[in-house]
């Protein structure tokens, strides 16, 4: 007989990994990426699949190179995750090579160069999103108009980037929102800005990743309060200032299901890595993302901005959690901030 | 020529502004803190070795506000030096020590006191009177207070002080750091007493 | 005091907690049996929280059962009594109860089996025969300890302070933990007496509230106690099952919504906490005077074949247990004592039951499975979660991993309970509660460090003070001396310029002396103009040296005046030195030597003459020696100087061969080491061991030579007895040392080197002797002196 001597806890919670919670996300973007391919065609499944061993082999050489046990930590399936996140976010129309590069930013620049999972302080399929987004704005820009999908055939010329895409590509709402504003006529009358209830095809998209989050949240995969703060701040925002000018602002309704709204929500903001982690600061923290998002998408030169203000208040996590530090058991109040 | 004239008043004008500021808060908050050679004295691990080249912590710490370098003090170790640079704003420089001279472990001196002939050089040499004895008659060190730094060694002329590892007892024993990412914290040991 | 079973307690919910598996139902199927009586009881002299006991039996005594066979020492501290009649058999280090694996000291007794008690002094009228406070030293005689977690002495906790005066009284009966059902058995068939023992408690310390806290998962044991405390006023509180509820912060904040401030006591918000086998220990300390000597234990985990509770004799050693128990050796993976949340895992099943074991969980490996690799912090914050502190545990780990203790602490590490909810629920599974450790106990050794460089600094700065006060006192004793002496120095212009031509004169005579040996070497025909020449100045030198005399013996100034005196006598030998000198070859030339020897003689006598007078100088000044006049000054700091050179290259060599001959010491025991287990480095290793020894030998040589140096020096300078002691004493240990390692050499029997150590020795003895003869001489010319 053999003893272990082994620090308490003896017993840990069965079944619980990294794995298992970065494969819960990943399922939990089925009905973004179902919907998705219904409304732009197969573009989407090429991203991923393209994506997804891209980000693997990508991880792999730097854990390699740096002299990890590169089988362990692929385990972790957040370069999964990280290539999930990505391929979603750009356009269905995008070549091969757009996603490699993308890929590369996040997984070797932005993650691994910080020193890998855990370390990283930026999201890093946001760093990956907005690099290619200002290296190349051309391709990042252009997105197949809802309900026009291109056969798999076309979808599979435009990976190899010898379709036209023009030929399938037009303005989204938000693009669309930001050339008229100002212009109630114009606004009016472009169909794209009026489906069911909010923007025309991409009320869906934002449905079924809110789908996606409820089902994150049930399998307490994530807190709410990064999401429901998020939400809540772009939606409070918005609301008096549409109140006040509905030919230049979009209504609430509309910011909440456009763009990446819900998926920024449920899917990035919750990243833990780069988040604040206290209970109030991932309520600051969210909540200044909703703000940023709404700024950014009603006056900045971008017309979507779930990226940008991702990475900014990645900046501002650490400060977040230095000030918002809850009150523990036997102390009168909160340490909150410096006390040298 | 009238624009370029407003924009160096406009400078002028916010410079004596931030200039007038500044001052006021550094009269308005001004730290009255440790003089430096205080700070750096509490630095420093107090074994009042000399090894440094110094007699004692306290003329050390004065030596390195005067500028000496910082990183001559094996006792204190690598942590020193970087708490030192820290305070000091000072680049992090690496140990200046002997080889083998920098121990992590804690030592105390002992003395083998059948072979003690009572000469009193150690009680001399101890910078923290940590040494208790008097002329012919056997010494003895006090371990709580004794520094571990080797100053009593070299002048026993019978060479019958022994520096002496200090091994954690059940009071000061304490868990050790994990060994961290991609190991098992378990330490498998077979057991024989069954 | 009205509560009533009605009305349930408002509860206050912590924040986080977990919800682990039960597993209760493994060992509260069957009651509570009694152990066997083991071949030998272990008592640790600290099972409990303080100062460990001091044995008060010797290794051969006879014991009776409850005998105090260790008495408490100092305030926080309790006795050890003796759970049966037997025999002493040893007093020494054993394996405890410590996730350190070190031993500590115990008394083994080896029981006789007769079950022998003691006389007791059982108090059955408790209320009425005494105040209350003088239950308190019993309980303190009897070894009660808190029986639930640390094993605090529980006399101290019913000592409360004055100024905070007891509002409620928690008995702490949640057993939260998986697997340990001992207080819940203990409960169910054990009521009455721990409801008894709660009644002395509210004797003691007159709560205004008597508040039993038990989990809602023990239904028989709620209903067994809701009967005992019938008509009581004592109040059992059922709490929802939440791990880690029975956490004493944790459940004073439950029941009464009060927080134990961090780093204070429960007393300062008017609340003492205690489990319910202390009260259970009590009732029987004070109501049958039995000191505490047995504990009822969980034996537990699927590793046993009959799993359940037993009443243990404290002492008794974990592999009797699990014997009694059933136990599959075999299949245990995991050895824990206490629960699996907080219990640590023992190295040895020869450990002793102690008064906190609670528990024994002999858990498979299945049960257990072996730790899972690390992964890296992904910050998801399910330890922020289930917090019952409500700290920070990710912040936690990352400073505490990192070593940034002031970081760690301004997140409060220091208020972590180490409950291990983080590590339960980390998916990365990270040793949370380790890395806490770590930093709390980094923490403390930081403290203490801290305290001992500070105490170094007031040692050192008064060491500073006092040397400067005797240099001043020393400074201000020569003061006063020359201050005696003032009338010599009036003179002292006198006796530099008498001197000053006292010495030119005999210089003078010395260069004639000199020309006149020459001339008659050559056979000169000038040696009569010369020898008169030499005469006159003789007479010069020797009226100088007169005058040089009178003025110092006038003013009686001892100081100037010893070492004109010596001068003047070595001149005057010198000069007799030289004119027998002369006189021989005057002789050996065959010429009138008459002349020369008369002066001779003369010279003779006038030496003669200063060398009694330096004599009679000398103890006169003998303790002025060190500060000599401005003539003796200079020679003297050049020689400390060259001393002290030497000394800082003897320094140097000293550690340089300490150094080498450490390293060669260790590379020799790893080259055994290493020929023991057959390592294929050993070449390597003898190389190493060959170099280290090379330059041992070279800084010993290069040592040697200065040593010797020194000592030369030393003897020709003669006239430090110190230092000739000190080479005697040295000589004489070195010696001694080497005649032990003859002996050694004897006793194994090894010819070579009895050979070569006798020969050493003999060389050593003579060295010694020669040592000793020099401090005789010394000690004889200094007894002179004195004389």
């Amino acid at each position: 007989m053999s003893l272990i001597t082994v620090t308490s806890p003896h017993a840990t919670r069965s079944g619980n990994h990294t794995g298992a919670f970065m494969r819960q996300v990943v399922y939990a973007t089925i009905p973004g990426i179902v919907v998705m391919t219904w409304l732009f065609g197969w573009g989407t499944l090429f991203n991923l699949m393209i994506a997804i061993p891209a980000a693997l082999l990508a991880e792999a050489a730097v854990l390699k190179a740096r002299g990890y046990n590169v089988r362990f930590a692929l385990r972790d399936w957040s370069a999964v995750v990280t290539a999930v996140l990505l391929a979603l976010a750009i356009p269905p129309t995008s070549p091969w090579w757009l996603i490699v590069i993308g890929i590369i930013a996040a997984i070797v620049v932005a993650k691994q160069l910080y020193g890998g999972l855990g370390m990283n302080p930026f999201n890093p399929a946001m760093v990956g999103y907005v690099v290619l987004l200002i290296s190349f704005p051309l391709e990042m820009t252009r997105w197949i108009g809802p309900h026009e999908a291109p056969s798999w055939f076309d979808s599979f010329r435009m990976v190899l980037a010898s379709a036209n895409v023009d030929a399938f590509t037009g303005a989204t709402p938000l693009d669309s929102f930001r050339t008229w504003a100002g212009n109630a006529e114009q606004l009016q009358a472009l169909p794209i800005l009026h489906g069911e209830f909010a923007s025309l095809g991409w009320e869906w998209v934002n449905i079924a990743f809110l789908i996606g989050g409820l089902y994150l949240l049930a399998r307490k995969i994530i807190s709410w309060h990064i999401p429901v703060a998020m939400l809540a701040g772009m939606a409070l925002i918005a609301l008096p200032f549409w109140l006040f000018d509905d030919a230049r602002y979009a209504s609430p309704l509309f910011h909440l299901f456009s763009g990446a709204a819900m998926f920024g929500a449920f899917f990035i903001a919750t990243d833990p890595v780069s988040a604040a982690t206290s209970r109030y600061g991932r309520l600051i923290y969210g909540a200044l993302i909703g703000v940023l998002v709404w700024i950014i998408r009603s006056h900045g030169g971008y017309p979507d901005a779930v990226a940008f203000a991702v990475l900014l208040m990645n900046l501002a996590a650490p400060t977040i959690d230095y000030y918002t530090q809850p009150r523990t058991y036997g102390h009168h109040r909160a340490k909150r901030g410096a006390t040298r | 020529m009238t624009t370029i004239l407003v924009a160096v008043f406009a400078l002028l004008a916010l410079a004596a502004v931030f200039g007038a500021l500044l001052g006021f808060a550094s009269e308005k908050f001004r730290v009255e803190g440790d003089p430096i050679v205080e700070q750096i004295d509490a630095l420093l691990p107090q074994t009042q070795c000399g090894q440094c080249g110094h007699p004692g912590c306290r003329p050390y710490a004065e030596a390195i506000a005067a500028g000496e370098e910082h990183n001559r003090c094996p006792p204190g170790g690598e942590s020193t030096v970087v708490a030192l640079s820290e305070l000091l704003g000072r680049e992090v420089l690496p140990l200046d020590a002997e080889e083998g001279s920098a121990l992590d472990v804690k030592r105390v001196a002992v003395i083998r006191e059948d072979e003690c002939i009572g000469c009193t050089k150690c009680i001399q040499a101890c910078p923290v009177d940590a040494i208790v004895g008097a002329a012919k008659l056997m010494h003895t060190v006090i371990a709580d207070e004794c520094t571990g730094c080797d100053l009593c060694v070299e002048p026993c002329p019978v060479d019958c002080i022994d520096m002496v590892e200090i091994k954690p007892t059940l009071g000061t024993w304490s868990w050790q750091r994990p060994p961290g990412v991609g190991s098992k914290p378990d330490n498998l040991i077979p057991v024989v007493t069954l | 005091m009205n509560a009533s079973i009605g009305k349930p307690r408002l509860l206050f919910d912590f924040h986080g907690g977990i919800h682990p598996p039960q597993n209760k139902t493994l060992s509260n199927q069957r009651p509570i049996r009694p152990a066997p009586l083991p071949a030998q009881l272990i008592l640790p002299l600290n099972m409990h929280l303080g100062a460990p006991a001091k044995p008060v039996v010797q290794v051969g005594d006879e014991v009776l059962k409850g005998q105090k066979i260790a008495e408490a020492q100092g305030a926080v501290s309790l006795p050890v009594h003796a759970p049966t009649s037997g025999k002493v058999v040893a007093i020494g280090p054993r394996p405890i109860q410590h996730p350190s694996g070190l031993d500590a000291p115990c008394i083994v007794i080896e029981p006789d089996g007769r079950e022998q008690w003691c006389e007791l002094h059982p108090l059955p009228d408790w209320r009425t025969c005494c105040p209350p406070s003088a239950l308190i030293p019993r309980l303190r005689e009897a070894g009660v300890a808190g029986m639930g977690g640390a094993g605090f002495p529980s006399a101290v906790k019913l000592s409360p302070r004055a100024e905070h005066p007891i509002e409620q009284l928690v008995i702490n009966a949640v057993e939260c933990e998986p697997y340990i059902t001992a207080d819940d058995m203990l409960m169910r068939e054990r009521a009455d007496q721990i409801i008894a023992g709660v009644e002395i408690l509210r004797h003691i310390l007159n709560p205004k509230e008597v508040i039993v806290g038990i989990e809602d998962n023990k239904p028989q044991a709620i209903e067994a106690m809701r009967r005992a405390a019938t008509g009581s006023g004592i109040e059992i509180a059922v709490v929802p099952t939440k791990y880690p509820s029975g956490g004493e912060k944790q459940l004073i904040y439950m029941l009464t919504g009060k927080e134990v401030p961090s780093g204070g006591i429960p007393a300062q918000v008017g609340v003492v906490c205690h489990n319910t086998g202390t009260a259970l220990a009590i009732h029987r300390a004070i109501v049958f005077g039995e000191p505490l000597i047995s504990r009822v234990t969980t034996l537990t985990g699927k590793a046993l074949r009959e799993p359940g509770n037993m009443e243990v004799l404290l002492g008794t050693p974990v592999s009797a247990l699990l014997d009694a128990a059933g136990a599959d050796m075999n299949r245990i993976g995991r050895l824990v004592m206490g629960g699996p949340m907080m219990g640590f895992t023992l190295h040895s099943s020869a450990i002793p039951v102690v008064k906190t074991t609670n528990c024994i969980l002999a858990a498979t490996a299945e049960e257990l499975p072996p730790p899972a690799t690390e992964q890296p912090c992904i910050r998801c914050g399910s330890c922020a979660d289930v917090c019952p502190a409500d700290l920070l545990p990710q912040q936690l780990f990352w400073y505490s991993k990192n070593q940034d203790l002031e970081r760690a602490q301004q997140y409060n590490l220091m208020d972590c309970i180490e409950c291990g909810a983080c590590a339960y629920v980390c998916p990365s599974h990270i040793p949370l509660v380790q890395y806490y450790r770590f930093a709390k106990g980094e923490v403390r050794k930081e403290m203490a460090e801290q305290q001992k460089a500070d105490r170094a600094r007031q040692r050192f700065e008064a060491r500073q003070d006092r040397l400067a006060k005797e240099q001043a006192e020393k400074e201000a004793r020569r003061k006063a001396r020359l201050e005696g002496s003032k009338p010599a120095a009036a003179s002292g212009v006198d006796v530099a310029a008498l001197k000053a031509a006292s010495l030119e004169a005999s210089a003078a005579y010395k260069a004639a002396v000199k020309a006149l040996k020459a001339a008659e070497a050559e056979g000169s025909d000038q040696v009569a103009a010369l020898a008169s020449d030499v005469e006159q100045l003789k007479a010069k030198a020797d009226a100088a040296k007169a005058a040089v005399r009178d003025a110092g013996n006038a003013p009686a100034a001892p100081v100037v005046d010893v070492a004109a005196l010596k001068a003047a006598s070595l001149e005057a030998s010198a000069a007799y030195k030289a004119a027998v000198k002369a006189l021989k070859e005057a002789e050996a030339a065959g010429q009138d030597v008459t002349a020369l020897r008369t002066e001779a003689d003369a010279l003779k006598a006038k030496a003669d003459a200063a060398k009694a007078a330096v004599r009679d100088a000398g103890p006169a000044t003998a303790k002025a020696a060190p500060v000599q006049p401005a003539t003796a000054e200079q020679p003297a700091a050049e020689k400390a100087d060259d001393g002290a050179e030497r000394a800082q290259k003897m320094k140097a060599l000293k550690t340089a061969f300490n150094m080498s001959h450490k390293h060669f010491k260790e590379a020799t025991a790893a080259l055994e080491h290493a020929e023991r287990e057959g390592a294929d480095n050993l070449e390597e290793l003898r190389k190493q061991v060959e170099r280290f020894k090379l330059k041992a030998d070279k800084a010993k040589a290069a040592l040697g030579l200065l040593v010797d140096q020194a000592k030369a020096d030393m003897r020709a300078s003669g006239s430090d007895l110190k230092s000739l002691k000190i080479e005697a004493a040295q000589t004489e240990a070195a010696a001694r040392q080497k005649a032990r390692e003859l002996e050694a050499a004897r006793v194994k029997g090894d010819d070579e080197r009895i050979n070569v150590l006798s020969r050493e020795l003999d060389a050593l003895q003579r060295e010694a002797q020669v040592a000793a003869g020099a401090l005789k001489a010394a000690t004889d010319e200094q007894g002179l002196a004195d004389a």
